[in-house]
């Protein structure tokens, strides 16, 4: 059975959160931000996985399934936010939120 | 009654109490009761002490009386005493009687005066300081009467304050005077240092055992005590305030600033004539300053237009002629100018301040003329006061004091013809300034007319005084004149008697003839330049060199702008340099550079939260290499 070289699979994760990165920084939208941070969270969770398949340990899934429950209570609670967000700023726009400055 | 010697200064300071606390409350008759009463008590009880003191003298020529000890500190121990002989008994009789006088004539003068209270409080505080300074058995019990005189100085010359410009000559006094008592408290650490004490009588027993004459340490104390002299008594070069002083009330005017507190200097060097002695080349320095300033100030005199400050000039001139004595070795001929001169100055100073009270305080003599028909108790004192001060000879007091004056500037072992010739000038100057001043107020046209006219209480004084400037000479005559000698003798036991070094009776005579005919021709001249042809005086001041004298001689010599110039313009400018306190800056800027940080960074905090994410992954990167490449 041919395996995939560690190697391949880290600098896919590695690509993952450079591109969750760049969402984050360069959307305005919120919710786009959120849904790069959750591809951010996946790249860090697939690194851990691969780790785990490396040394053939079981604890690389096991801080996944953590990352995993984590991400979706944080979501939930980044959800919250924006909708608050909306309710006042009538936006979703980072921008809006440039008066919570000083 | 001698031990009452305390209550003679004890009076005008309870007078000084009761009128600080209580003079709102009473009416003008009780406070010219209390003011006057208290220092007539007080003169009163000097009299009674002096004739007892001269029927009886105590055992050693003095009486020492201690009240308490002042303080015990590091071994030595100043009390709170008084040393009464025959120089501080003259003080103290020339300080109440004449301050009696004056504080009459005060209450009518002050009388509708809103301060009136305020007025003679601070002329009893005045007289009680000046006493405590006299009386003082140590030197640190008359350095509290010296800075308490010069402090009601200052409130007496500032009485007016709602006027700027007397605030500042009061303000002036006060800072040149402390020039010089910072130089007398100097020489009093030196003192202390060489003696472990401050009473007077110990330091003139020891000195001359401790030390040789012209030893350092003497001459740098007598220098220093000079200092102080120097300041108080208005001489070269710290004579500057004098002139300024006259903007008090001229009563003022006439006690502090001519008969008694300017001549706390001539006082110190009588005092603690032993160190002078001690120190030859501070005795000539007192000569010279002496002869300086009585020329000075005699020719600054001639060209004054204020009637005061002509004889606010002639104060210092005459002053002068004191140090002149002391320097000279002269001792109770110093003493002996310093009484007459008490008695006529302030008759002068009374005088004018008449002539201004009557003319609702017009002070220019140019304004005024033909007084002497509208005034003529002011004008016969007022002429026998400018008698005494010019010195007329055989009927005027002033001309047996400044006789022997100018005679022991040459004969004493320590005169010389230089001496003698300025004081002769000087004699010479004064006749020309004093009746210059004569012939304008009281002759010619009237140009001013007589407002109010004077009671009682303001020429009875007059009278007074007049008396005894004519008759108060008569104590001590010289040679030529019967040789009474009833000043100097009972002077002896304190002061000791001029060396003579040359000249004789013949001498004497001539200098006496020279003398007097110098002052008739000043006279004469007065009378020619200023009554007779004012033309003549006036065209001189016309041409370049009279303008230039002129102004030269008004400003006194230009010492204030000398001093303007070298002290108070480069300190002023060294404070606007330093306003913001060059020192200060250290911590200020440092304030600064932490305030300059946080506004730099307070600029990442700008509300833009993807600014905030690119930072933490600038950190992440950052973070990264240093842990993998470094």
């Amino acid at each position: 059975m041919n395996t995939i070289p560690v190697e391949h699979s880290l600098l896919l994760a590695a690509m993952l959160f450079v591109i969750g990165l760049i969402g984050v920084l360069s959307r305005r939208n919120v919710i786009l931000m959120l849904m790069s941070v959750e591809i951010m969270l996946n790249a860090a969770g697939m690194a851990f996985v691969v780790a785990g398949s490396r040394w053939v340990q079981p604890d690389g899934q096991v801080m996944f399934i953590f990352i995993l429950s984590m991400a979706a209570a944080e979501v939930s609670v980044g959800l919250a936010l924006i909708l608050q967000m909306f309710h006042i700023n009538k936006s979703i726009d980072t921008k809006s939120l440039g008066k919570l400055h000083d | 009654m001698i031990d009452y010697l305390w209550l003679v200064p004890a009076l005008p300071f309870l007078g000084f109490l009761v009128l600080t606390f209580f003079g709102k409350k009473l009416t003008k008759n009780a406070i010219s009761f209390v003011g006057a009463g208290s220092v007539g008590l007080a003169a009163l009880l000097t009299i009674i002490i002096g004739i007892q003191f001269l029927l009886s003298p105590p055992d050693g020529n003095f009486f020492n009386q201690k009240l308490w000890t002042w303080m015990n500190v590091g071994g030595m121990s100043p009390s709170i005493a008084f040393h009464l002989d025959a120089l501080s008994l003259i003080f103290i009789f020339v300080i109440t009687f004449v301050g009696f006088l004056i504080h009459v004539y005060s209450t009518e003068y002050m009388r509708e005066d809103e301060g009136f209270a305020r007025f003679l409080s601070f002329m009893n505080l005045f007289v009680g300081s000046m006493l405590v300074l006299i009386l003082a058995d140590n030197l640190a019990l008359m350095y509290l009467g010296w800075e308490g005189v010069g402090l009601c100085s200052f409130l007496l010359i500032g009485f007016w304050y709602k006027e700027p410009a007397n605030a500042a000559a009061a303000r002036k006094a006060f800072i040149v005077t402390r020039v010089g008592d910072t130089a007398m408290a100097l020489g009093l650490f030196l003192l202390i240092v060489n003696f472990n004490t401050l009473n007077i009588q110990d330091i003139l027993h020891t000195a001359p055992t401790q030390w040789t004459a012209g030893n350092s340490t003497a001459v740098w104390i007598a220098f220093l005590l000079l200092g102080g002299a120097v300041g108080k008594s208005a001489q070269l070069p710290l004579q500057t305030w004098l002139p300024d002083a006259m903007a008090g009330p001229s009563p003022v005017s006439a006690l502090i600033h001519a008969a008694t507190m300017v001549t706390a200097g001539v006082y110190l060097i009588a005092r603690n004539h032993v160190l002078f002695e001690l120190a030859p080349s501070a005795m000539s320095a007192v000569a010279i300053i002496g002869a300086a300033t009585l020329l000075m100030a005699g020719f600054a005199a001639i060209v004054q237009n204020d009637i005061k400050r002509v004889l606010a000039y002639s104060t210092i001139s005459q002053i002068g002629y004191m140090f002149l004595a002391l320097g000279v070795g002269a001792w109770s001929a110093g003493i002996f100018h310093f009484m007459i001169h008490a008695f006529f100055k302030a008759l002068l100073f009374l005088g004018a301040g008449a002539v201004i009270h009557a003319l609702h305080h017009e002070q220019n003599m140019f304004k005024m003329g033909g007084l002497r028909k509208e005034l003529p108790i002011v004008f016969w004192t007022f002429l026998a006061g400018s008698a005494a001060l010019a010195a007329l000879p055989l009927i005027s007091a002033g001309f047996y004091s400044k006789d022997a004056i100018l005679w022991y500037a040459w004969s004493s072992n320590k005169g010389s013809l230089i001496l003698w010739a300025a004081a002769f000038f000087g004699a010479f100057v004064t006749s020309i300034y004093t009746f210059r001043m004569v012939f304008l107020t009281f002759w010619g046209k009237m140009k001013t007319h007589v407002h109010i006219h004077l009671g009682n209480a303001m020429q009875i004084p007059l009278i007074v005084l007049a008396v005894l400037s004519l008759l108060g000479g008569f104590i001590e005559t010289p040679h030529s004149l019967g040789h009474i000698t009833i000043f100097s003798s009972f002077l002896n036991p304190v002061l000791p008697e001029v060396q003579l070094n040359h000249g004789g009776e013949f001498t004497e005579i001539i200098l006496q003839i020279l003398t007097a005919l110098t002052g008739f021709l000043g006279i004469y001249l007065a009378w020619h330049f200023w009554y007779k042809k004012p033309a003549m005086v006036y065209n001189f001041k016309q041409t370049g060199l009279g303008t230039g004298l002129y102004k030269l001689w008004l400003s006194g010599w230009a010492f204030d702008w000398v001093y303007d110039t070298l002290f108070v313009k480069p300190f002023i400018k060294l404070s606007q340099i330093n306003k913001d306190d060059i020192v200060d800056q250290l911590n200020i800027g440092l304030a600064g550079l932490v305030n300059w940080l946080h506004s730099v960074i307070k600029k990442t905090q700008n509300g833009n939260i993807r600014w905030y994410a690119t930072g933490i992954a600038i950190g992440l990167v950052i973070t990264l290499t240093i842990v993998l490449f470094l």
